[in-house]
């Protein structure tokens, strides 16, 4: 026990120190372990690719011996398959025939028959052939390779192919090898295509394995345009007998001499055949592989804690796999041959090494505790595994041993792939996956941290800016001031089913790689089963084809194929019979007996004689020397499989071909002719010999065209259907969002819509004017010039800076303000007056103006316009009076109070919002000169907050201690809007000029000069520095018509961007303050403007908002908004946009314009509209309802970000 | 007829892929006696399915590169053998889990299904090996699959009563094959009498193994249920 309890322990300290390692230097052990892998595998790419062809070898004839059994290792190139006698040796007699010289009394049937005819001259001859030399009489029966029964399946092969003799295959064989049958014969094509299997065949058919040649290369069609029929005579032979063979074929070249042949007759060529696998095999092994991959499913599943699912099952199993591959490799490289199919054994190998040591290393470190550091965790968690890891390997060892030891082969080998297999496995799993599974633990545990991050480091660092680090949402409280949107896969969920059916099809691209995956099959199971005829057959198709198909119902109308139905008339069978002693046969019947010596031929001369330089000529040309390569390489094994003899794993010798050529003289073609041979149709002229071929081309493309066309019609129903008809412009007018009213759209999905309370941010008297934020503060003006700076986060205010001076007019019950002008006295405790309304049932009752003043603070009935100068302010007159008039039966007293709007009068500048409330009733306030300093702008960066005066003044104030420190009046008309950059301040004044400063900063000590660029992004001013405000460029008549919104863009930040009231939007460069772009998309003002870094979202007194490309300017889209609820726009993502709404906030997916979810914000605000909606950092969306502040999360955006 | 049982085997781990799945299913219906019979279907199906698959293993591969019977030589055998496969997997797999339960032992050895999908694949690799590696003689061959047999029921039962319960019917099943031979009823397909007498109850005995891992599996599952079910409750 103690010697155990040592190994164990040296063991597991073995491991820890091993886990360590792995853990502290993961890359390069990955790349030790990758190339040993890639080293160990490098022997196996001299293995012979599994499934490829046969493989063939060539000797020479002359010297030609039976290989003997034993191995011989002299011949180097010999392949080790080349042993022994080979199953058969194939003996071709190539033969091509022509009826020559071709005239035009030749019907199409005869360019075939007679050529075809002659194969039983010829059968005869090479069957009475007997070669006589010292050491006896030969013959081909002798020879031969005699097979007995065909298989029981192929019955209806019996007629066609011989059986209980010799295996002589020739076209004869569709006719028993008798003459009588084949003149008899009214349709030799029909005959032929009687046994063609139907559909689609790829292997070796019957046709080509009589023909011994590819379909094509017959000739044998009506419309064969080179007029010679070429077919073989296919022995096969059992045994070799080189004399026999000679003299063969010295009888037959002599008998039938082929002038310009010089094919090489000197080489012979063995094909080895691979094993194949048919389908008794085929089913256990799919059995098999399907076992192993639930075996691999179910271990995999049970990976759990991980960074990675996928990731760490992916790095199991190409453990498994490449140790396999290793211990092939290793095993090769050791001269150790595999003997065993491979892909049988595969799978049991995977079993025996198993993936339970990967699974249980994975348990074990994801179990150790987790504060610990990753190495530390790494080292544990393999050390407490050691002992059972190392326990296992040696039990399987064991086992495997044992089974070595059964002697028996087969076994053996199992058993020695297995041992090289499992070291290999446990060297993988030592070094590649602990690896692995560190560096996923080390990425979860970072993953972890970055999520607990956050919650810790909640406060707000200290120095505001832009680029500080990202504000964390406040914790993920389950608070009601968040907003969870819905994920889009539970958005899919309520989208319509045939919808949904298409969004999966869409989304797992089913379709494409289902055919993509039959594609490869189809391709694979040609390739595989034919990779040699393929082409033929495909070829062999047209051209066959046309005769088959012209036959029904061809191009040549008159002759349709009713020949074959007819009982065959008239015609002189005898005639035709007799002709067998064909005049041209040149031999006597007698003579076929070599006797070593030949005779001249003595027709030889004539032949050529005969043979006219118009007719089909006769060529013999190197693809004849091995005609039997353009076969499908199953035409051999298909041959011998009919009659049982398995050609796998073995191998044949295919002899040099004999070639024979035969020339027919018109005469005896016609003599032969059958009598309903002439009832085909005339022989075609050469032209229209071309025809059918190119008919079925013609056939094909115009099918192939139909096809196209309906195709896309097809599909573009299917569009139609399933698309929305405006798809280019989301433009679907959801109607009036209202409580119980859902919206839905053209697909029947209705937004959710929720409700919430958010936080509210109470404090100012009258309705919030400006909002501005810079992520961490919040400051927020209202229409009584107070100014109140808020804690974004907490939504506690901070400071507030009231309006000076501010006093109410007592007898108009409106403010009436009085500007502090240059000199703040500092008294802080200057009360705040609560607004106590005089007249209450005046505020009670006033009708809601706040979308109409909102949205049409600046425009102006036309008809105003050309009285009063753009300078001096507008008419609102007019404006409030019909407005009030609308709301006329809300409040019958107002119009009342206010009988008699005046028109404006040239001197005051009006203000811009509260001026609806506050110019009509009061006519003797404007009068004061203090007046017109309201704020009409305002914007927050640091902790500065400027602020834009209708005065036109620019006043740059602290916002923690409520204190002026700068202000600017290089202007004089009120400024509009505002866009603070780093040290950069923009502003749009009312004549619509844009106006561009430039903050200093001075530090009293001269620690830093700010200027220009160098400057930090979050400039941070203390409260000792001396800030100067200088007007450094003014654009005068930037727009034509006064400013509205004034944007810019932190990202990229020389673009800013500002929305005239001439609806038109530009884009202007901060640095240089020149104009980059400039669109025009809106009827009316641009009410409000922000942008994304792809794309800038604008809305307009139109309720449109309009999504624009900001590189190129070009409209994307635009969505049409319910009325007066366009004018609050918020970014809190890059695809997510919020508007506001009467009492609610929508979000939008920018990406495609679809209204995700609407928020109503708290009870009481239904009939309030945001109008000014600002996003801070942390996805809190802050929007103003009347007096009040909402502020509200949106922690779903946030997970999304990261 | 023994390869045909292998294969029942077999398929019952198939059915113990597809259990999952149904869990929710299962629970649903709940009730003991449907769940035994939709235990015992899974068993018979897979017990039908194995038979088939691996008689196609054990039909000697001749020569035939294209048997044009492929098909039909699935089954070569008579209709009622993968049947008899299917019940008696079914009995086997039943039978386990319940003597299980009356030994009061419950078999707590590798209870996960990628240590079934295991001893499946351990078994079709014994008949895989019984039917395509030549063995020098019958001994060599009986004692070669004697030594697996013992070794998937060693790696992945290790309890006796499955042991005893194995060797029980692999004997009855042998004795009974026998028996259908002597009386004529059935024929093997090769002559060889000794040859097939030598590997049979191995094969038996590894069959019956593996019916029973994937019957206490597919228990197990139940069980889980079951007590999930009452949990709820």
């Amino acid at each position: 026990m103690t010697v155990r309890e040592r190994l164990r322990e040296k063991i597991s300290a073995a491991f820890y120190r091993h886990g360590l390692l792995c853990a502290s230097y993961p890359v390069p052990i990955i790349l030790f372990t990758s190339a040993s892998i890639l080293a160990c595998c490098y022997p196996l790419l001299r293995l012979p690719l599994p499934g490829t062809g046969p493989v063939e070898f060539t000797t020479r004839v002359r010297d030609y011996t039976v290989p003997s059994h034993e191995p011989q290792g002299d011949l180097g190139e010999r392949p080790d398959w080349y042993r022994g006698p080979p199953v058969a040796y194939i003996q071709q007699v190539l033969v091509k025939a022509a009826v020559s010289p071709w005239d035009s009394t030749l019907v199409p049937v005869d360019v075939f028959r007679s050529p075809l005819g002659r194969v039983f001259s010829l059968l005869e001859e090479i069957r009475n052939h007997v070669h006589n030399d010292g050491s006896g009489v030969r013959s081909l029966e002798a020879l031969c390779l005699q097979v007995t029964d065909l298989l029981p399946g192929l019955r209806r092969m019996q007629t066609v192919l011989p059986e209980h003799g010799c295996l002589l295959v020739s076209p004869g064989n569709y006719w028993q090898n008798q003459r009588e049958l084949f003149d008899s014969d009214p349709d030799l094509l029909k005959t032929v295509h009687q046994h063609e299997p139907k559909g689609l065949h790829t292997s070796a058919t019957l046709r080509d394995l009589l023909f011994g040649v590819p379909v094509k290369h017959t000739g044998v069609s009506l419309y064969s345009r080179k007029r010679v029929v070429t077919y073989t005579i296919t022995m096969v032979l059992g045994s070799y007998d080189a004399r026999f063979l000679s003299s063969l074929r010295a009888r037959l070249r002599q008998l039938h001499p082929s002038v310009n042949c010089s094919l090489r007759e000197d080489h012979m060529v063995h094909v080895h055949f691979k094993e194949e696998i048919g389908m008794a095999e085929l089913i256990p092994l799919v059995t098999t592989y399907i076992i192993l991959f639930a075996y691999i499913y179910f271990s995999t599943r049970k990976i759990d804690m991980v960074k990675s699912k996928w990731g760490l099952a992916l790095a199991a199993v190409v453990t498994v796999l490449s140790s396999l591959l290793m211990s092939v490799g290793l095993c090769t490289l050791f001269g150790l041959t595999p003997t065993l199919n491979g892909g049988e054994i595969f799978p049991y190998l995977v079993v025996v090494i198993g993936l339970e040591n990967v699974l249980v290393l994975t348990k074990s470190v994801v179990s150790t505790p987790v504060d610990l550091e990753v190495k530390l965790r790494i080292a544990q968690g393999l050390s407490n595994e050691s002992w059972s890891i190392m326990k296992n390997m040696a039990t399987e060892l064991c086992i495997i041993l044992i089974g070595y030891f059964t002697l028996v082969p087969a076994i053996q080998e199992f058993c020695l792939f297995a041992v090289v297999g499992l070291v290999s496995d446990f060297f993988l799993q030592m070094f590649f996956f602990t690896t692995v599974l560190s560096i996923d633990i080390r990425r979860m545990e970072l993953a972890d941290l970055n999520r607990r991050l956050p919650a810790e480091a909640g406060m707000p660092p200290p120095k505001p800016g832009p680029l500080r680090p990202r504000e964390a949402p406040p914790p993920p409280r389950p608070s009601p001031y968040t907003i969870t949107l819905q994920t889009p896969a539970f958005r899919n969920l309520r989208l319509p089913k045939r919808l949904r059916v298409v969004y999966f099809l869409a989304r797992t691209r089913l379709a494409q790689r289902f055919i993509m995956v039959g594609t490869v099959i189809w391709i694979g199971i040609l390739a595989y089963t034919d990779p040699a005829g393929l082409r033929t057959y495909l070829a062999a198709q047209v051209s066959e084809q046309s005769p088959l198909g012209e036959g029904g119902a061809g191009g040549l109308p008159p002759h349709l194929g009713v020949a074959s139905v007819f009982p065959g008339p008239g015609g002189d069978p005898a005639s035709t019979l007799s002709v067998l002693p064909a005049p041209a046969e040149p031999t006597p019947l007698p003579e076929n007996q070599s006797q070593g010596h030949h005779g001249a031929p003595r027709e030889g001369v004539p032949h050529q004689a005969q043979a006219p330089p118009l007719v089909p000529q006769i060529s013999w040309g190197a693809e004849d020397e091995e005609g039997w390569r353009r076969l499908s390489f199953r035409h051999w094994p298909s041959l011998f499989s009919y009659y049982n003899i398995t050609l796998a794993k073995r191998y044949i010798s295919i002899l040099p071909v004999i070639p024979v050529t035969l020339h027919l003289s018109p005469r005896e073609a016609i003599e032969t002719r059958h009598p309903q041979d002439t009832r085909h149709p005339p022989p075609p002229s050469l032209k229209t010999n071309d025809l059918p071929a190119d008919l079925t081309l013609y056939k094909v493309a115009a099918l192939g065209l139909a096809a196209g066309v309906l195709l896309v019609l097809l599909l573009f129903c299917l569009y139609r259907v399933l698309c929305p008809r405006n798809y280019g412009q989301n433009g679907v007018a959801h109607g009036r969002r209202r409580r119980g009213d859902l919206p839905c759209d053209d697909y029947g999905y209705s937004p959710p819509i929720s409700e919430i309370s958010p936080l509210l941010l109470r404090g100012h008297s009258m309705d919030i004017e400006c909002l501005a934020s810079d992520g961490m503060l919040l400051a927020s003006c209202c229409l009584a010039g107070q100014i109140r700076v808020w804690d974004a986060q907490t939504g506690d205010c901070l400071t507030v800076i009231p309006k000076h001076g501010l006093r109410r007019s007592s007898s108009s019950g409106c403010w009436e303000q009085r500007d502090g002008g240059r000199v703040f006295d500092e008294d802080e405790g200057y009360p705040l007056r609560r607004r106590t309304t005089p007249r209450p049932a005046l505020f009670e009752d006033q009708p809601d103006l706040t979308p109409l003043i909102d949205t049409n603070f600046d425009s102006q009935p036309p008809s105003h316009l050309l009285l009063t100068p753009p300078r001096d302010g507008f008419d609102f007159g007019g404006l409030v009076e019909r407005a009030y008039l609308e709301h006329e039966p809300p409040s019958p007293g107002l119009t009342a109070s206010y009988p008699s709007p005046s028109p404006p009068s040239g001197p005051p500048p009006q203000r811009r919002r509260s001026l609806g409330y506050i110019q009509p009733p009061v006519p003797q306030g404007q009068g004061t000169p203090d007046w017109e300093s309201a704020v009409w702008a305002m914007e927050l960066r640091g902790n500065l907050i400027a602020a834009g005066r209708s005065s036109g003044k620019l006043e740059l104030w602290d916002a923690v201690e409520g204190s002026l420190r700068c202000s600017n009046e290089d202007g004089v008309s009120g400024i509009t809007a505002l866009a603070f950059l780093n040290n950069r301040i923009v502003a749009a004044r009312l004549d619509g000029s844009l106006d561009f400063f430039t903050v200093d900063i001075n530090k009293p000590l001269g620690l830093l000069q700010y200027r220009g660029d160098n400057i930090p992004p979050s400039p941070c001013y203390s409260s000792e520095d001396v800030i100067s405000c200088q007007l450094t460029r003014s654009v005068q008549c930037a727009h034509q018509k006064p400013i509205t919104v004034l944007n810019t863009h932190t990202h990229t930040y020389q673009v800013s961007q500002c929305g005239g009231q001439d609806g038109a939007i530009c884009l202007w460069d901060v640095l240089t303050g020149s104009r980059v772009s400039h669109v025009y998309g809106h009827r009316g003002d641009v009410t409000s403007l922000v942008c994304t870094t792809s794309c800038v979202i604008s809305s307009g007194l139109d309720d449109l908002i309009c999504i624009w490309d900001r590189s190129t300017g070009i409209k994307l889209y635009s969505i049409q908004q319910e009325v007066g609820c366009g004018a609050s726009l918020g970014v809190i993502s890059e695809s997510l946009l919020v508007t506001g709404g009467q009492g609610c906030v929508s979000f939008w997916d920018l990406n495609f314009g679809d209204l995700l979810q609407t928020v109503y914000l708290g009870q009481s605000s239904d009939g309030q509209g945001v109008r000014q909606l600002v996003v801070l950092n942390n996805a809190a969306i802050v929007c103003d309802f009347g007096s009040e502040l909402s502020l509200v999360y949106v922690p779903s955006v946030l997970e999304k970000l990261d | 007829m023994a390869d045909s049982t292998v294969v029942s085997d077999q398929q019952r781990s198939g059915s113990g892929q597809t259990n999952p799945s149904r869990g929710t299913y299962i629970a649903v219906i709940t009730n003991r006696s449907t769940t035994l019979v939709i235990r015992g279907f899974m068993l018979f199906s897979i017990g039908v399915f194995l038979a088939l698959v691996l008689n196609l293993l054990q039909v000697q591969r001749n020569v035939t590169l294209f048997p044009p019977d492929v098909i039909s030589s699935i089954f070569s055998s008579a209709w009622w053998v993968p049947p008899c496969c299917g019940t008696a997997s079914a009995i086997i797999g039943l039978l386990y889990p319940c003597i299980d339960c009356r030994l009061g032992e419950p078999h707590k050895f590798k209870r996960e299904w990628s240590s079934v999908m295991r001893c499946v694949a351990v078994f079709v690799g014994i008949n895989h090996a019984s039917a395509k590696v030549d063995f020098a003689n019958n001994v060599q061959l009986s004692l070669t699959l004697a030594a697996l047999s013992i070794g998937l029921w060693w790696t992945f039962d290790r309890s006796r009563s499955g042991f005893g319960l194995g060797v029980v019917i692999a004997l009855l099943a042998t004795l009974s094959t026998q028996l259908l031979v002597y009386n004529g009823v059935f024929q093997y397909t090769s002559p060889d009498f000794l040859y097939i007498r030598s590997w049979l109850p191995c094969i038996f005995f590894a069959g019956v193994i593996t019916m029973g891992n994937i019957g206490r599996q597919l228990a197990l599952y139940e069980c889980k249920l079951m007590s999930e079910k009452t949990h709820q409750d």
